[in-house]
C-alpha cells in the first residue's frame, strides 16, 4: 500500500481540526509522510466540516479523489461523504452515533462502530471520544499506539497530568477495542523502524518561521482568513525574539505600518487575503515610488469580494502583478509547497531589500491551512541579503548622499533615519536624486527609467520555471502555487502508463519572469492548470513571451485539484479554451 | 538647556517653497523648527511624516528625515516607524482633510493606541491643493465649489473626538501666533504618548471666512482662564466652544497611561531596526531551535 486517505468529519466545534492536527503529528512522528487539509465553512459552530489526512510511505503532495476511511462523528457526515469513499472502503463511527446504513448498503463499504462515546464517558468526559477515534484509526492502518500517546502527552500537557492520563487511557482502551477490525483491515502502511524526524507544519506557520529566520521582526496585519494564523503564530513567539506584531484597525494601516517600519530600517511584513490586499493597493504605490521594501503575503481565497471565505482559489495573480496605478517595479513569488513557504518566507525579504520594492507572496488556502510533513528546516541555510543598504554606523564619510541616485542597475543606496550622514526627504511625489519634489520633465524620465531598471535587474536574477518529468512529453502542464502538487502526481500517473505522456513546468518566481521562460516553454504543447476561471498565468505568459497555451484545466469551486481529475482531463483531451 | 550646536540653521533647506504668500503653513514650519531647536533635537534624530496636501509638503522645505506619504495615512506609517525604532522623535504633520477626513479611522485609533507621536494638524477648514472644496472641519453653511449652497454637514470637532477616543494630550494652537505654536509643539514633544496639536491655520487663497482677523477676534488662551488640564470633563466642555469664543492651549493632558511602545514586551529585546542589523551581521540560526521544536 502506497498511501491511505482518511476523512475526519463532524460538526464545527467538535474539535476536528485540533484532532486532525494531532493525528498528523502522530503520523509524522511515526515516520510517515502526511498532508492534512482542513475543509470548513465560514461559521464558528455547527454545519459539517472535515479534516482530510493523506498518509504515505513516500511524499504526498495532494488530496486524492477518493478516500479509504471516513471517520463520522455525526450521522449526516455519512450521507455527505459516502460518495467519496472508495469501493472496499470503511466508515468508522462511534456506536452512539446513529448511522443510516442505507447510504452504505448499495456500495461495498464496511462499517466499524466501537462504543467510543461510552468509553470516553467511563473515563470522565465524552469529548475524549475524538481521542479514542484517533487511536482506532492508528490501530486500523497499523501505526503504533505509542505515537498517539506521545502526542497526547505533548498536546494535553498544559491541561495537567490528569488530562494526559485519562486521554491516554481512552486511547489505549480504544486501540485495544478494535483489535479484530484492525486484523481484517486491508490497508497497512509500513512503519519505518527508525522514523526520521519530520516537521508537521502548515504553510502559514512555515512562512512565518521563514520570515523570522530571515530577520523579520515587524509584522502588522488585520485578521482575514486564511492568512490570520501567520499573525497569530508570530504573536505567540516569546518576547525575547523581539518580534513586534501589531494588530491594526484595517488593512490600510497594516500595510502602512509595515512600510513605516521598513522605511525606518526593519525587515517588515504584512499578511492578508485578496480582500485585504485590495485595501493595501495604494500603499503598494507608496512603497514602489519611495522605494521602500515591504513583504505582503496574499493567502488567496475564493473571490471576488467576500467570495468563498474559507476556501481556496488562485484568482489574484494578475491582480498582484498589476495592482496599483502608474508603473513601478514589484516582485511576485508563489510557493508551490510547504518547504517553499519556509524558503520564500525569508527569501522575500532579500528580494524586497535587494530591489527596494514591494514583494508579494501569493499563497492560497490550501497551502496556508494544510499541514504537511517536511524535512526539518535548516536555519543555517538561510541567508540575509540587505542589498545596497547602509546600516547605521556604516555610512561612508562625507556629504552628498543621494538616496535616489541614478544607478546603472536602478538600485540606489538606502539609509535610515538616525544616520547623521544621510538626512533626506522621501516623497510619493516625483523627486530628484536627493529626494526633493520636482516636476522637471528630464528628471522624471531619468527617475522612471531608474526605477523600472530594477525590474530588468530582478528578472535577470529571477528563478526560471522548473521542468519535472521527461524532457520530451506529449503534453506540458503549466502550474504555479498549490496546483503544483496535484500536477506533479498527475504527471507520474500519466507516465506510469508506459509512455512520455506529460511533463510539468512550474513557476515560483512569477513576476518579473525569468528571461529563460520563453526558451523553456517554446515548442511545447502546453496546458495550463490553474485554480481560477481565466488561466491567469497563461495570460501573463502570452503577454510577455508570446507563447500561447493550447488549453486549460481550471477549478474555481473553492476545492483542491485531485491528480486523478487532472490526469483524466489529459487522457480525454478535455480542456477549456484560453 | 538645549545643546548649543542645535540652531535653526541646521533645519534650513534650499528647496523651492510652493506655498501661497501669507499661507499659515509658513508659521507652522517655523514653529516646528523653533520647537526642535528648543528641544535640542538634530535633523537626523527626528522623523517627520506627512500625508498629501499643501501642508504635507512641509518636510520638503526643511532639512530633516521627511517622509511624504499617502493622503490620510501618515499616522499609520509613523506608528510603524516608531515601533521599529522607538529612539526616533517622530512627528506627523498633515492637513484637516488628511487627518480627519480620509485618515479619520487612523486618527481615532491612534488616539486610543497612544504611541509616542507628536501630531500637528494644519487645520484650515478647506481643501487648498485641490482648489477650494469644503473639508471635514468646515462650518455648516460654508460656501465652496462642492457646497455652493453652503455646507449642510456639521463640522468635525477634532478636540472633542480626540478626548472621547482617550487621547492623552489634546491641544489647539493658532498659526498667527508662532510662539504659542512652538510652545504647544514642545509640550507635545515632551508628552509621553500621542499628542494632538490642532493648529488653526488660515488659507489666504480659498478660505475668505476663517481669516487671521476672524481668529484674532475670537481666540482666547485656556491657561489665562484657569483651565485645569487634568480635568477631562472640563476639557470636554471647552472642546464644545466655537464661534464667538475659540479656546487655544492644552485642553487635556495625562501621563497616567503608558505610551503604546512602552508596553510592547518584544521591544525590550531590541528594536526591529536593531534586530535587522544584528541578524544581518550574525544570523544566529540556533536561536530558532525552540520554535522548530513546536512542529516536531
Amino acid at each position: 500500500m502506497q498511501d491511505i486517505t482518511i476523512r475526519l468529519s463532524g460538526n464545527a466545534g467538535q474539535g476536528l481540526e485540533s484532532s486532525g492536527a494531532g493525528f498528523v503529528l502522530a503520523a509524522a512522528r511515526s515516520g510517515l509522510h502526511v498532508l492534512g487539509m482542513p475543509d470548513y465553512r465560514s461559521r464558528v459552530r455547527g454545519g459539517n466540516n472535515f479534516f482530510q489526512v493523506r498518509l504515505g510511505n513516500s511524499p504526498v503532495q495532494s488530496q486524492p479523489r477518493q478516500i479509504n476511511i471516513l471517520l463520522a462523528l455525526t450521522a449526516d457526515a455519512v450521507e455527505m461523504h459516502a460518495h467519496d469513499i472508495m469501493d472496499g472502503g470503511f466508515v468508522l463511527a462511534p456506536a452512539e452515533v446513529g448511522i443510516d446504513e442505507s447510504f452504505l448498503r448499495p456500495r461495498n463499504i464496511a462499517l466499524i462502530q466501537p462504543p467510543l462515546v461510552d468509553l470516553a464517558k467511563q473515563h470522565g468526559d465524552k469529548m475524549m471520544a475524538n481521542t479514542g477515534a484517533l487511536a482506532v484509526l492508528a490501530a486500523l492502518i497499523g501505526f503504533p499506539l505509542q505515537a498517539i500517546q506521545d502526542v497526547i502527552a505533548r498536546n494535553f500537557a498544559r491541561k495537567g497530568a490528569e488530562a494526559v492520563a485519562t486521554n491516554q487511557a481512552v486511547a489505549a482502551a480504544a486501540h485495544d477495542m478494535v483489535r479484530e477490525d484492525a486484523a481484517r483491515f486491508p490497508w497497512k502502511l509500513s512503519m519505518p523502524a527508525e522514523p526520521r524526524p519530520r516537521m508537521a507544519i502548515s504553510g502559514n506557520h512555515a512562512l512565518a518561521l521563514g520570515a523570522m529566520a530571515g530577520g523579520c521582526r515587524f509584522m502588522s496585519a488585520y485578521p482575514m482568513t486564511p492568512a490570520t494564523t501567520i499573525m497569530e503564530w508570530l504573536s505567540s513567539v516569546p518576547p525575547e525574539f523581539g518580534m513586534v506584531v501589531k494588530h491594526t484597525e484595517d488593512e490600510i494601516a497594516a500595510a502602512c505600518m509595515a512600510i513605516g517600519a521598513s522605511y525606518a530600517g526593519a525587515r517588515a511584513m504584512t499578511a492578508t487575503s485578496g480582500g485585504g490586499f485590495c485595501l493595501m493597493v495604494e500603499s503598494l504605490g507608496l512603497a514602489g515610488m519611495t522605494e521602500v521594501p515591504v513583504v505582503i503575503v496574499d493567502a488567496q481565497r475564493g473571490g471576488p469580494s467576500t467570495g468563498l471565505p474559507t476556501r481556496t482559489e488562485q484568482g489574484d495573480l494578475l491582480f498582484a502583478v498589476h495592482a496599483g496605478h502608474g508603473e513601478f517595479p514589484r516582485i511576485v513569488i508563489a510557493p508551490r509547497t510547504h518547504e517553499e513557504c519556509f524558503e520564500l518566507g525569508w527569501r522575500a525579504f532579500n528580494l524586497a531589500e535587494r530591489y527596494q520594492c514591494p514583494v508579494i507572496v501569493l499563497t492560497d488556502m490550501l497551502l496556508a491551512g494544510s499541514i504537511a510533513t517536511i524535512d526539518p528546516v535548516d536555519f543555517g541555510a538561510v541567508s540575509i541579503d540587505r542589498g545596497r543598504t547602509i546600516e547605521p554606523g556604516d555610512h561612508p564619510a562625507g556629504n552628498g548622499f543621494r538616496r535616489f541616485e541614478f544607478a546603472d542597475d536602478g538600485i540606489s543606496p538606502r539609509a535610515f533615519p538616525g544616520d547623521p550622514e544621510a538626512v533626506f526627504p522621501s516623497s510619493t511625489d516625483e523627486h530628484d536624486e536627493t529626494g526633493h519634489i520636482t516636476e522637471d520633465a528630464a528628471n522624471r524620465v531619468r527617475m522612471m527609467q531608474k526605477r523600472m531598471r530594477k525590474l530588468e535587474t530582478a528578472a535577470n536574477e529571477a528563478r526560471p520555471p522548473e521542468l519535472y518529468g521527461p524532457e520530451d512529453a506529449e503534453i506540458t502542464l503549466v502550474a504555479w502555487g498549490s496546483s503544483y502538487g496535484p500536477c506533479r502526481e498527475a504527471v507520474d500517473m500519466l507516465n506510469a502508463e508506459g509512455r512520455a505522456a506529460a511533463n510539468l513546468v512550474s513557476f515560483t518566481d512569477i513576476w518579473p519572469l525569468s528571461p529563460a521562460t520563453e526558451e523553456i516553454l517554446r515548442g511545447r504543447r502546453i496546458i495550463a492548470v490553474e485554480g481560477n476561471y481565466s488561466s491567469q498565468l497563461a495570460q501573463l505568459l502570452r503577454m510577455h513571451t508570446g507563447i500561447a497555451v493550447q488549453g486549460s484545466i481550471n477549478r474555481y469551486d473553492g476545492r483542491a485539484f485531485s491528480p486523478e481529475a487532472i490526469a483524466d482531463h489529459v487522457r480525454e483531451g478535455q480542456y477549456a479554451a484560453v | 538647556m538645549p545643546p548649543s550646536d542645535v540652531s535653526l540653521d541646521l533645519f534650513e533647506c534650499e528647496a523651492e517653497n510652493t506655498w501661497c504668500p501669507g499661507c499659515g503653513d509658513f508659521a507652522i514650519l517655523r514653529g516646528l523648527k523653533l520647537a526642535l531647536v528648543e528641544a535640542g533635537i538634530r535633523p537626523h534624530e527626528a522623523l517627520l511624516v506627512s500625508g498629501i496636501g499643501c501642508g504635507s509638503k512641509l518636510p520638503d522645505y526643511m532639512t530633516i528625515n521627511g517622509f511624504m506619504t499617502l493622503h490620510g495615512r501618515p499616522l499609520a506609517i509613523a506608528t510603524g516607524a516608531k515601533l521599529a525604532n522607538p529612539k526616533l522623535h517622530v512627528f506627523v504633520v498633515n492637513g484637516d482633510g488628511d487627518s480627519y477626513g480620509i485618515g479619520g479611522n487612523h486618527f481615532v485609533h491612534t488616539c486610543r493606541r497612544n504611541p509616542d507621536l507628536t501630531h500637528i494638524v494644519e487645520n484650515n477648514q478647506i481643501y487648498g491643493l485641490t482648489k477650494g472644496q469644503y473639508s471635514p472641519t468646515s462650518d455648516r453653511g460654508f460656501i465652496t465649489t462642492t457646497s455652493p449652497d453652503g455646507s449642510i454637514e456639521a463640522a468635525f470637532n477634532p478636540i472633542a473626538i480626540a478626548l472621547a477616543a482617550h487621547a492623552t494630550f489634546v491641544a489647539r494652537s493658532f498659526s498667527g501666533d508662532p510662539k504659542h505654536l512652538a510652545k504647544m509643539i514642545v509640550a507635545g514633544m515632551n508628552h509621553r504618548g500621542y499628542a494632538l496639536i490642532d493648529v488653526l491655520q488660515p488659507c489666504v487663497t480659498y478660505n475668505k471666512i476663517n481669516t487671521y482677523d476672524w481668529y484674532r477676534e475670537r481666540i482666547y488662551r485656556l491657561e489665562e482662564e484657569g483651565h485645569d488640564t487634568s480635568d477631562h470633563d472640563a476639557a470636554a466642555a471647552r472642546a464644545q466652544e466655537w464661534g464667538d469664543r475659540i479656546p487655544i492651549g492644552i485642553f487635556f493632558q495625562t501621563e497616567a497611561e503608558h505610551a503604546y511602545e512602552e508596553d510592547v514586551r518584544a521591544l525590550a529585546a531590541g528594536s526591529p531596526v536593531e534586530s535587522a542589523v544584528r541578524l544581518h551581521r550574525n544570523p544566529q540560526p540556533e536561536q530558532y531551535e525552540t520554535l522548530r521544536q513546536r512542529f516536531l
